[in-house]
C-alpha cells in the first residue's frame, strides 16, 4: 500500500482550500459540494489571497469555517451590498457571495436585483433548494406550487401563496449581467458543468465583465423529509420541470 | 475640485460634508437621497472624486443598501461613509448593529429631520435617542458627534474616520436640517492622500483584504452561537465602551465660570442658546452654556461637576426632551433639571428660550 501512496499516483485530493473540518451540513445537503467547487476553483485560479466570500443568513452562515479565504457575513440578504462595496474598493479582487434562495430571492430581492442591474463585478452563487433549511424547513420564494413545508402544510397553493419566483430569469433580462445560469450538483456530470460555470463566473468577476449568477437546483434532504437518494430523484422529478437546468445568458459585455 | 487651501469659502453644511470627505482620505461613500441632506450625494457627484482621490461615490437602490455597503467597505478596511435624515437612518440601524457587533469603522451622516414616521422635512433633534442608544438590537453604542456649524460638519468628517478606526466602531455625526442648510464661511481642511491598499493591509490587519500566507484568515461576522464566547465578545465590546468613554467626551463650555443658570444644548439648538445667553447677560443674568459636541461619550462629569454650583439647568432641544434624560442622570438631583424644546420641525427663538428659562427657575423674582 506505502508505494503507492506517493505524490504523483493521487488522483483525487481535497482541495487545499477546504478546511480539514466538520461540517454542520446534513448528509445529501448540495451546500457541501458546492463548497468543494468553489476551493477547488479559487485553488485553481490562484486567487487565494485575493479572494473575499461573502457569506448569508441561513445554512451557509458559517462558509468562512470550511473555505480558507477571507469572509464577511452579510445581515440577511445584504450580502450582494456588501460585495459591491468591497469589489468597488479592491477592484481587482474576486468577489462572490453564496446566499439561499429566502436571502437572495426573498428578502434580499431589492439588494440582488440591484447590484445584477449596475451590472456590479461580482459573482453570485444561488442555492436554490425551494426552502428554508436552517430555519426548519418553512416556504421559501421558491417553493413549487402544491410543495409542502412548515409554513404551507397543506401544499403551496397561489391564492394563499402566491407563485414561486423564478429570479435567475430576471437576472438574465438585466443589462448588467453578462453570465446567468442554472445548475445543479446531483451527479458527476452536474458538478463537472457546475464547477466549469463557478470558474466562469469567478473570472468575470476577476476580469471585471459584469455581473454573473449561478444558480445550484440545490436539495435540502432533511427540510424535504427524504433520504439522500430520494431528495436526488424527487429534485430531477420536480425541480428541473420548473427550474429548466442550463445557461440563461452567455453574452459578456 | 477646488483647493481653497486656507481660503474662506461660503457653503452649506451638507457640502462641506462632501468636500471634506474628498479631502480627508475618503475611499467611498455611498448613499440614497433623501431631504434635507441630498446636497451630500450631489456634491459628490458633481465633484467627481473619482477622477482626481480615487473616492468610489454610488446612489444606492436604498438606505438598507447603503449601510451595507459601509459594513462592507469598513470590514475591508476602507474609510467609507453614509448619510441620510431621520426615517432613512432608522432603516440603516439593522446594519448598524452589525457594524457595532462585527467592530467594523465607518461613518453615518444623520441630518435630522422632524418625526415620528415619515414626518416632515424641517429640522428636528429627535433622533437623539436611537444615535445614543445604539438604535438596532444588543448592548452596544456608536460614537456620536454633533455639529454646530457648517465649519464643524466639515472638522468632523475626518475627526469621526480617525476616532471610528482608532477603536473599530461606527461614528455618527448628528446634525440636523439647520446645519445641513444654513450657509457659513467654512475653511475645508486641508488634503489628505486615500491611504494606499499596502497602507489599509498593514493598519487594519483584521479587514478582509485577502488572505495572504504571513496570516490567518479575516472572517468579519457578528455571529457566534455558542453563549460564553458571545458573552465575552460583549464584555470586549464593553470594556471599549468604557476606554471610550474615559478618552474620548468632547465639549465646548461658554460663561460657565460665574455662571448661576446652566444651557445645555447641542449642534443648531446651542446656537440660538449663544444668542438667548448673551441677551440674558445684557439683562444681568448670569446663564453660561455647556454644549456636548460627543453625545455618545456624554460628558457626565463635567454636567455633575457644574451641577453642585448652579440654582438650575435647562437643556434645551429642538425635541420633546430626549437629552434631558442624560443630563438629569449626571445631575442626579443635585440642582433642578428642565427641558424646553420644540417639535415637528419647529425650530425655537432665543426669546422662546429666554421665556422658558425665567419662567423655569423664576430668574426675575431671584434677582430682585
Amino acid at each position: 500500500m506505502d508505494n503507492i501512496k506517493k505524490p504523483e499516483n493521487i488522483v483525487y485530493q481535497k482541495p487545499r482550500l477546504l478546511n480539514d473540518t466538520d461540517m454542520h451540513y446534513c448528509p445529501g445537503c448540495s451546500h457541501g459540494v458546492v463548497h468543494k467547487l468553489i476551493a477547488e476553483v479559487i485553488e485553481e485560479m490562484g486567487m487565494a489571497d485575493k479572494a473575499v466570500g461573502v457569506s448569508p443568513v441561513g445554512c451557509a452562515v458559517f462558509a468562512y469555517k470550511y473555505i480558507d479565504i477571507d469572509w464577511q457575513e452579510a445581515a440577511h440578504g445584504r450580502a450582494p451590498a456588501i460585495a459591491t462595496a468591497v469589489k468597488r474598493l479592491w477592484p481587482d479582487r474576486l468577489v462572490f457571495t453564496y446566499q439561499g434562495d429566502g436571502d437572495l430571492a426573498c428578502i434580499g430581492t431589492a439588494e440582488t436585483i440591484h447590484a445584477l442591474n449596475r451590472g456590479e463585478n461580482i459573482a453570485i452563487i444561488f442555492i436554490n433548494n425551494a426552502i428554508y433549511g436552517m430555519t426548519g424547513g418553512q416556504m421559501a420564494p421558491t417553493t413549487l406550487m402544491g410543495m409542502k413545508t412548515a409554513t404551507c402544510p397543506y401544499g403551496r397553493q397561489a391564492d394563499l401563496h402566491g407563485y414561486p419566483l423564478k429570479i435567475t430569469e430576471i437576472a438574465a433580462q438585466l443589462e448588467g449581467t453578462c453570465y446567468v445560469t442554472r445548475q445543479s450538483v446531483h451527479s458527476v456530470a452536474a458538478i463537472r458543468k457546475a464547477k466549469r460555470a463557478i470558474r466562469q463566473a469567478f473570472e468575470n468577476s476577476v476580469n471585471r465583465r459584469g455581473s454573473s449568477l449561478v444558480e445550484i437546483v440545490s436539495t435540502c434532504s432533511s427540510g424535504w423529509k427524504k433520504t439522500p437518494i430520494e431528495a436526488n430523484e424527487w429534485m430531477e422529478e420536480h425541480m428541473f420541470d420548473f427550474y429548466h437546468v442550463g445557461d440563461l445568458k452567455t453574452s459578456e459585455k | 475640485m477646488k483647493d481653497s487651501g486656507n481660503e474662506i469659502v461660503l457653503m452649506k453644511g451638507n457640502e462641506a460634508i462632501a468636500h471634506a470627505a474628498i479631502r480627508c482620505g475618503c475611499d467611498g461613500y455611498f448613499g440614497y437621497p433623501i431631504t434635507p441632506q441630498s446636497e451630500i450625494l450631489e456634491t459628490l457627484a458633481l465633484e467627481k472624486p473619482w477622477e482626481t482621490t480615487g473616492m468610489v461615490v454610488l446612489q444606492a437602490e436604498s438606505e438598507v443598501a447603503s449601510i451595507n455597503m459601509i459594513y462592507g467597505g469598513g470590514a475591508a478596511g476602507k474609510r467609507v461613509m453614509t448619510s441620510s435624515s431621520s426615517p432613512g437612518v432608522a432603516l440603516m440601524q439593522e446594519g448598524i448593529a452589525y457594524m457595532a457587533g462585527a467592530e467594523i469603522p465607518g461613518l453615518i451622516v444623520n441630518v435630522q429631520r422632524g418625526g415620528p414616521g415619515l414626518g416632515t422635512i424641517q429640522p428636528s433633534q429627535g433622533d437623539y435617542f436611537h444615535a445614543t442608544r445604539g438604535g438596532g438590537n444588543g448592548d452596544y453604542y456608536v460614537i456620536v458627534l454633533a455639529p454646530s456649524s457648517v465649519q464643524e460638519m466639515a472638522d468632523f468628517v475626518d475627526l469621526s474616520f480617525e476616532l471610528a478606526f482608532k477603536y473599530r466602531i461606527p461614528a455618527m455625526i448628528l446634525s440636523d436640517g439647520v446645519v445641513g442648510q444654513v450657509m457659513e464661511k467654512v475653511v475645508l481642511p486641508p488634503f489628505k492622500p486615500r491611504r494606499t491598499e499596502e497602507e489599509v493591509i498593514k493598519e487594519c490587519p483584521w479587514a478582509t483584504t485577502g488572505h495572504t500566507a504571513d496570516r490567518p484568515i479575516n472572517v468579519i461576522t457578528s455571529l457566534e452561537l455558542r453563549p460564553e464566547a458571545m458573552e465575552r465578545h460583549n464584555l470586549h465590546l464593553q470594556e471599549k465602551y468604557a476606554v471610550i468613554r474615559a478618552s474620548e467626551v468632547r465639549y465646548e463650555e461658554m460663561l460657565t465660570e460665574d455662571a448661576d443658570y446652566l444651557i445645555v444644548a447641542f449642534g443648531s439648538a446651542a446656537r440660538i442658546a449663544q444668542k438667548a445667553i448673551g441677551d440674558l447677560r445684557k439683562s444681568g443674568v448670569k446663564v453660561g452654556l455647556l454644549r456636548p459636541i460627543t453625545l455618545w461619550p456624554f460628558p457626565t462629569e463635567r454636567i455633575a461637576k457644574l451641577a453642585e454650583k448652579v440654582r438650575g439647568i435647562l437643556t434645551f432641544e429642538i425635541n420633546a426632551g430626549q437629552m434631558v434624560e442624560d443630563v438629569r442622570l449626571a445631575v442626579n438631583g443635585r440642582t433642578p433639571v428642565t427641558h424646553y424644546g420644540k417639535m415637528g420641525g419647529i425650530v425655537p427663538t432665543p426669546d422662546e428660550l429666554i421665556a422658558a428659562l425665567k419662567g423655569d427657575f423664576e430668574v426675575e423674582k431671584q434677582r430682585g
